[in-house]
């Protein structure tokens, strides 16, 4: 009964909150902030030629500065959680599935490597490359062909770091010519695609070895 | 009604569909998947409301490309922890939750 | 007809979401939310916006599905030996 009365009110609020907001969203006026006339005006100084990426690495390169350390400190904790145990061997998938996961993952790092050079100038970018090389390492884990992590060795710790170091080490060469992040516009496109390749290897790395790490059988 | 105003509509109700899910469910995968549901509804809000008037906007485009590479992170870290909590306990719910 | 689309696109999101926490079966509210991530995938095609769209369906439905599956198997396999 007292569940019940829980699970009513709850929704009862729920529904409230979203008509409140439903019409607060109808009463919206015209934006009278626009930041597409900036964001097009400055474009041929940014380095690259599509929207998305120049606001991600080089208007706003604080967030994705930030975003990759969060990630390490995500990693760091659920290393921490999960604490080294011995990994068991990894059990072989049915030779039709290893042969299809073989023959996938050269295409998906040849993808990869496509989406990265993309996003200067296209749909795509260093998050995208790095999630589908995180992809190509969980099928070649679930086929048995790539054991899980027992603990980060020196050559994966330095994989991990590389992309926020290279973007920290960029962002504080940056700041003895000027301000932090604010690329030369001649030299912004080459810096920009290192910072990228350095951060679709980190991501990759990271993304993988969250489900690596996890993916470790307790006792089975 | 326009095509970003729609989806803004639509993460609205996912928002609160995520909230009550959170609160109301005890146990704790369903309760990570009520948080994806969100975060993802929030992220509509955030691309749909500022699309309203269906021209492409790259400001909160990025932000939210931003979004879902740290909720992936935020999920793993989640779902570690209640394996480990599970490890120790045996449980699948927090103590002290009401429910069923 | 693109408004219908984008109605019909809308309430199968909210249709999976409202399933994915409603469904009894656990290994079904994930396939469920494995879905879910796909139909985000195409609402962010819809909105024009096919950076998020890929990022997502790799993300979101793949790489998380991955994660919770995972961690719903071993689950399993420790309540029943």
């Amino acid at each position: 009964m007292k569940r019940r009365v829980l699970v009513a009110f709850v929704l009862t609020l729920a529904l409230a909150f979203v008509f409140l907001l439903a019409g607060a969203m109808l009463d919206l006026g015209p934006t009278t902030i626009d930041l597409r006339a900036p964001v097009a005006a400055h474009l041929a100084q940014s380095g690259v030629t599509h929207p998305v990426t120049a606001v991600l690495l080089n208007y706003r390169g604080y967030d994705t500065l930030l975003e990759i350390a969060v990630l390490l400190v995500a990693l760091l904790a659920l290393l921490a959680v999960v604490g080294d145990a011995p990994v068991p061997p990894s059990r072989a998938a049915h030779p039709v599935l290893q042969t299809l996961a073989r023959l996938a993952t050269p295409l998906m790092i040849v993808v990869a490597v496509y989406l990265l050079w993309a996003g200067a100038f296209r749909p795509g970018g260093a998050f995208q490359a790095g999630a589908v090389l995180a992809a190509a390492a969980v099928l070649l884990h679930l086929v048995g062909l790539q054991p899980g992590w027992s603990r980060p060795r020196l050559g994966l710790r330095i994989g991990l770091a590389a992309g926020f170091v290279l973007f920290l080490a960029v962002a504080t060469g940056l700041l003895t010519q000027g301000s932090l992040l604010q690329y030369p516009p001649a030299a912004a496109g080459v810096l920009i695609l290192l910072i990228e390749s350095g951060l679709t290897v980190s991501l990759a790395l990271i993304l993988a070895s969250l489900f690596l790490f996890l993916s470790r059988e307790e006792g089975a | 009604m326009s095509t970003g105003f729609v989806f803004a509509l639509a993460g609205a109700v996912l928002f609160s569909l995520g909230v009550a899910g959170v609160v109301l469910i005890g146990h704790l995968l369903r309760r990570i998947l009520a948080f994806n549901l969100m975060g993802s509804g929030a992220f509509l809000v955030l691309v749909g409301l500022a699309q309203r008037q269906d021209v492409a906007d790259p400001v909160p485009q990025a932000m939210v490309l931003t979004g879902i590479v740290v909720a992936v992170a935020a999920t793993a870290l989640a779902l570690a922890l209640v394996r480990k909590l599970h490890a120790l306990t045996g449980q699948l719910g927090l103590p002290g939750d009401v429910d069923e | 007809m693109t408004l219908a689309f984008d109605l019909l696109l809308a309430l199968s999101l909210l249709w999976t979401a409202w399933r994915t926490l409603a469904t009894p079966r656990l290994d079904r509210a994930l396939v469920l939310f494995i879905v879910f991530g796909l139909l985000m995938s195409l609402a962010w095609a819809r909105l024009a916006a096919p950076d998020i769209g890929l990022a997502e369906a790799a993300i979101g439905a793949g790489l998380t599905g991955a994660l919770l599956l995972d961690a719903y198997g071993v689950l399993r396999r420790r309540v029943r030996p």
